[in-house]
């Protein structure tokens, strides 16, 4: 099926989120938007499935102009969509979820689900994805959910297929294994959109690249473009992808963690027996498919679970069984992974949020009472510091992107003087801009003597900061490796395998 | 296993195999082991410090049963004692395998509950007579409107509505009903008129609470008082002025039937009630087919648990809610007509009395299942039903005490033996389109 997509505008309030975009999808291709968050990427793709209504343009399938008033319209003319965040029914079963809305009944409406298992099987077989049709779907790992997604798709014969940032919950073996299906899909000759940010998949599977920036068509660029090339259409200028860092400075054995353990209120281990330590001076990047402890680690260092054992010695401070308040204190910095959920007050102003760890005591606090002067002060002092791009220090959390509120948390979390830094994944969902500007904090950081450990999902950005990594598996470490350790190493080791040979280092 | 209990799913029928009520490790563990063995020592207490002597008679028949059945008499001290050693026993079964890890079975607490019962009724009824089909068969009547609102509620929040104006569903169908049958002389016609009544409660809080996102829960509760105002004001001023015309309806009466009537015990207890709990049968068993086998209630699942995903394959999430929401009022105001119309002949001013609440509590206890909550009612309308059989027969625990009772079932029902239970993921989240 030939898409053009021709002129069109999707504004939100005075936002202009598309801008007159045009665009042409050939069958049996693979097309790939490159963009940054917030470019307009996934707007343009909703309103293609008709999930908004575009301002101005028109959508054409094979010649004809479609008008589409909801997805089941933009279903029936053959276009189906993988989605970002999975449109799954958690507690439903494979079957139930594929059939859902194209559901074939017998009697009085009874459920056909003979049918719907066998439409599963048929397809999950033809593509080889191993699914089981009676599982429920919550019981799944994200990346056999992603395959149910498709089988949806599939199983409703579309022509178009979108794939809305489908590799940003997978494994690195999964997202090869998704670019394999998406080949084989286009061998059958399907016509498919690929939206995404990252350049090394787009590079590795496109057949034609449109770089979209700030809701607008930039250009075209051929999938023999350079990295560079690439990253530079996207964000407007030229872009430094590599962390420049010098060697590490090592100091004294500053966070000393033995035989950590952190049992969920369902009575299961999250975090199963961590031995580890990182020096003064040294990042310790924590490697792995989200969901394997990794949230729980950092709560634990922050005394943020309840029940935890073991060991947490931060410059021979034992800091289990203390109070988060009393962690802060001393001297512990948080970058949380959810900044929307646990690091910002979306309600408060930029001024107020940078003073939430500090929210007892001097400088801002005098006698129970707030000390505005200063910091209005600090706040000013800090905006400019740290790049925030806000109309003022009173300008709303909220009302800011998600690049500057992360620098706002950056700046919160590194204006106090730290024995340790925590940083849950620094850049989810922040421009390349910021990336860049927050990395360098990070390494800034190291250099001046501070341990620090950086969660990641995204393996560039571990090896770009690390010193030494550790691979977190179901809460248990599967080794921790030195940083020049290639990426399919560390790919296999994060679904579980310890390489033979391995050693690991100590630092 | 995880504490979080599966709902059931299309195979199971509805009435899944409970696999997870109770948690292997943590505080819900200890719950029913705990909770058994506070029950046991009530009993045990109540025994030792007020035992009478003399015999207890079940009366197992009902007048003009086909096959009377003998009744049975006991010694009421030692059935009691003997009752309190197997409440130990399954106590220490579920010590037993609280401390050894394993699942609690569904068999303990159910066994336990008729140990329990026996030992306490025997003893509460010394030198007296229980007549099992009336404690049984009232409860069943006294849980009609129950069981009627819990269905109206369990639709809804499967939905994502969450119906907290059962109440209100309750009161406005059983004025309905009374005027309706009284004007037209028929109940029958009172009982359409009471669905109508509940479905338009239903439809204003559908234009709230689905069109404009306004609190689920707040236009509930004004739903409810609104509707007890208006209920109030209608009943002085137009009929209490023309009671005979407006407020004197057809009661329905009790129609047994044939055979299925006869069967001892079981007859008389499920099947010589009014044609409205012939009714409620068909209603619960057809609500449980359709939520879990027909593709209706596929999408009224989906559009509960996760809205966003049922647009995107093409459900219309609020003309489903709509829909929903006005058949879950229509069978909650169905449940009103039995305050009107069997219970006594007539409208009185709130005289639900809160039977919505209970309703609410049923639906929880129930984990939005139809079954269950169904169930959960039933238990709601004999421990009502209990209170009064208890006091008619003059037995030696307080008349206050024993009007708490019901209230006292629920709380620890929703509070203490639910387990933890999850509700649908979207219920009480209304649904917007970009």
């Amino acid at each position: 099926m030939r898409l053009v997509l021709r002129g069109i505008t999707k504004r939100f309030g005075s936002v202009v989120a598309n801008d007159s975009i045009s665009l042409t999808v050939e069958p049996g291709e693979i097309h790939c938007l490159l963009g940054e968050n917030g470019a307009g990427k996934s707007t343009l793709m909703n309103v293609l499935y008709g999930l908004y209504k575009a301002d101005e343009g028109e959508i054409e399938l094979d010649g004809q102009v479609q008008h589409f008033t909801g997805p089941g319209d933009a279903m029936a003319a053959g276009i189906g969509m993988v989605h970002q965040h999975f449109m799954l029914i958690p507690v439903f079963t494979v079957a139930e979820n594929v059939m859902l809305g194209n559901e074939s009944t017998g009697f009085a409406g009874a459920l056909d689900v003979d049918a719907a298992r066998e439409r599963v099987t048929e397809i999950s077989d033809r593509f080889g994805f191993h699914v089981n049709p009676d599982a429920l779907v919550e019981d799944l790992p994200v990346g056999v959910q992603q395959r149910v997604e498709i089988i949806k798709v599939l199983s409703r014969d579309a022509e178009l297929l979108v794939f809305d940032e489908p590799t940003a919950v997978l494994t690195p073996q999964e997202t090869d294994e998704l670019m394999e299906i998406m080949r084989q899909l286009k061998e059958a000759g399907k016509a498919i959109v690929f939206i995404t940010h990252k350049l090394r998949e787009v590079r590795a599977v496109a057949d034609r690249i449109t770089v979209i920036r700030l809701g607008k068509v930039v250009g075209e660029a051929e999938p023999t473009a350079s990295n560079a090339e690439l990253a530079s259409m996207m964000v407007g200028r030229p872009v430094e992808l590599v962390v420049h860092k010098g060697e590490p400075k090592l100091g004294a054995d500053a966070l000393v963690v033995k035989d950590l353990r952190v049992t969920d209120l369902a009575g299961h281990a999250q975090v199963d027996g961590l031995t580890f330590t990182i020096r003064a001076g040294e990042v310790l990047c924590v490697a792995g498919v989200q969901g394997n402890g990794q949230t729980e680690l950092t709560e634990a260092l922050l005394g943020l679970q309840d029940d935890v054992s073991g060991s947490i010695k931060l410059d021979g401070l034992e800091l289990v069984g203390r109070s988060t308040r009393e962690i802060l204190d001393a001297g512990v910095g948080f970058i949380p992974e959810d900044r929307q959920v646990d690091g910002l007050v979306p309600g408060f102003t930029i001024a107020e949020n940078l003073m939430l760890n500090r929210s007892f005591k001097s400088p801002f606090v005098k006698n129970g009472s707030l000390r505005l002067g200063a910091l209005r002060e600090f706040a000013q002092k800090k905006l400019k510091e740290y790049d925030v791009r806000a109309r003022d220090i009173d300008s709303l959390a909220a009302n800011l992107s998600g690049g500057n509120q992360q620098k706002v948390v950056v700046a919160r979390e590194l204006s106090r003087d730290l024995r340790l830094l925590v940083a849950a994944q620094p850049t989810r969902g922040v421009d390349v801009g910021s990336i860049e500007f927050i990395h360098k904090q990070i390494v800034a950081t190291r250099d001046s003597g501070i341990p620090v450990l950086v969660v990641s999902t995204e393996l560039d950005e571990v090896v770009a900061l690390a010193d030494r990594i550790m691979v977190l598996y179901r809460g248990r470490v599967v080794g921790i490796v030195p940083a020049d350790t290639p990426r399919e190493t560390l790919g296999l080791m994060m679904t579980g395998e310890r390489p033979k040979d391995l050693k690991d280092v100590v630092a | 296993m995880s504490t979080v209990t599966a709902q059931p799913t299309p195979d199971s029928g509805g009435l899944a195999p409970d696999t997870a009520v109770t948690p292997t490790r943590g505080a819900g563990a200890r719950k029913l082991p705990i909770a058994l063995g506070v029950l046991t020592a009530l009993l045990a207490g109540i025994l030792l410090r007020s035992s009478h002597a003399g015999d207890t008679t079940f009366q197992l028949a009902a007048e003009s049963d086909f096959v009377t059945l003998p009744d049975i008499v006991v010694p009421s001290g030692p059935t009691a004692w003997v009752m309190v050693v197997i409440c130990l026993a399954l106590t220490a079964e579920a010590v037993r395998r609280m401390l050894a890890h394993l699942r609690q079975p569904g068999w303990i607490p159910i066994a336990f509950a008729i140990a329990w019962m026996t030992g306490f009724l025997s003893w509460a009824a010394a030198d007296g007579r229980i007549r099992l089909v009336s404690l049984l068969g009232g409860a069943v009547a006294l849980a009609i409107p129950l069981v009627f609102g819990a269905l109206g509620g369990v639709l809804g929040e499967r939905a994502g509505v969450v119906n907290i104006a059962i109440e209100g569903q309750l009161l406005l169908g059983a004025f309905a009903a009374a005027i309706t049958a009284s004007s037209t002389g028929s109940p029958w016609a009172g009982l359409v008129a009471a669905a109508v009544a509940g479905a338009l409660v239903a439809l204003i809080l559908g234009l709230f609470a689905i069109t404009y996102f306004v609190d689920q829960v707040i236009v509930g509760v004004v739903l409810n008082v609104l509707v007890v105002g208006l209920t109030n004001f209608m009943f002085r001023q137009v009929l209490t002025p023309n009671a005979e015309t407006l407020n004197s309806p057809e009661r329905l009466r009790a129609f047994p039937i044939p055979i299925l009537g006869d069967i001892p015990l079981i007859g008389p207890i499920l099947f010589r009630q009014t044609p409205l709990v012939y009714v409620l049968y068909a209603v619960v068993a057809l609500v449980a087919y359709a939520l879990y086998r027909t593709r209706w209630g596929l999408r009224v699942r989906a559009v509960g648990e996760h809205p966003k995903a049922a647009d995107t394959v093409g459900i219309k999430v609020n003309r489903t809610r709509y829909r929903t929401i006005l058949l879950a009022g229509a069978i909650a105001g169905l449940g009103g007509a039995y305050f009107s119309l069997v219970s006594v002949a007539g409208f009185n001013r709130e005289m639900t009395g809160g039977a919505g609440y209970i309703a609410l509590a049923a639906v929880i206890f129930g984990k939005w299942d139809p079954i269950r909550a169904t169930l959960a009612a039933l238990l709601f309308g004999f421990a009502t039903n209990l209170q009064g059989v208890l006091s008619a027969i003059g037995s030696p625990v307080p008349s206050q005490f024993m009007l708490m009772l019901p209230y006292l079932v629920t709380i620890f029902a929703v509070a203490g033996l639910v387990g933890r239970s999850r509700p649908p993921a979207a219920d009480g989240v209304p649904y917007r389109q970009q």
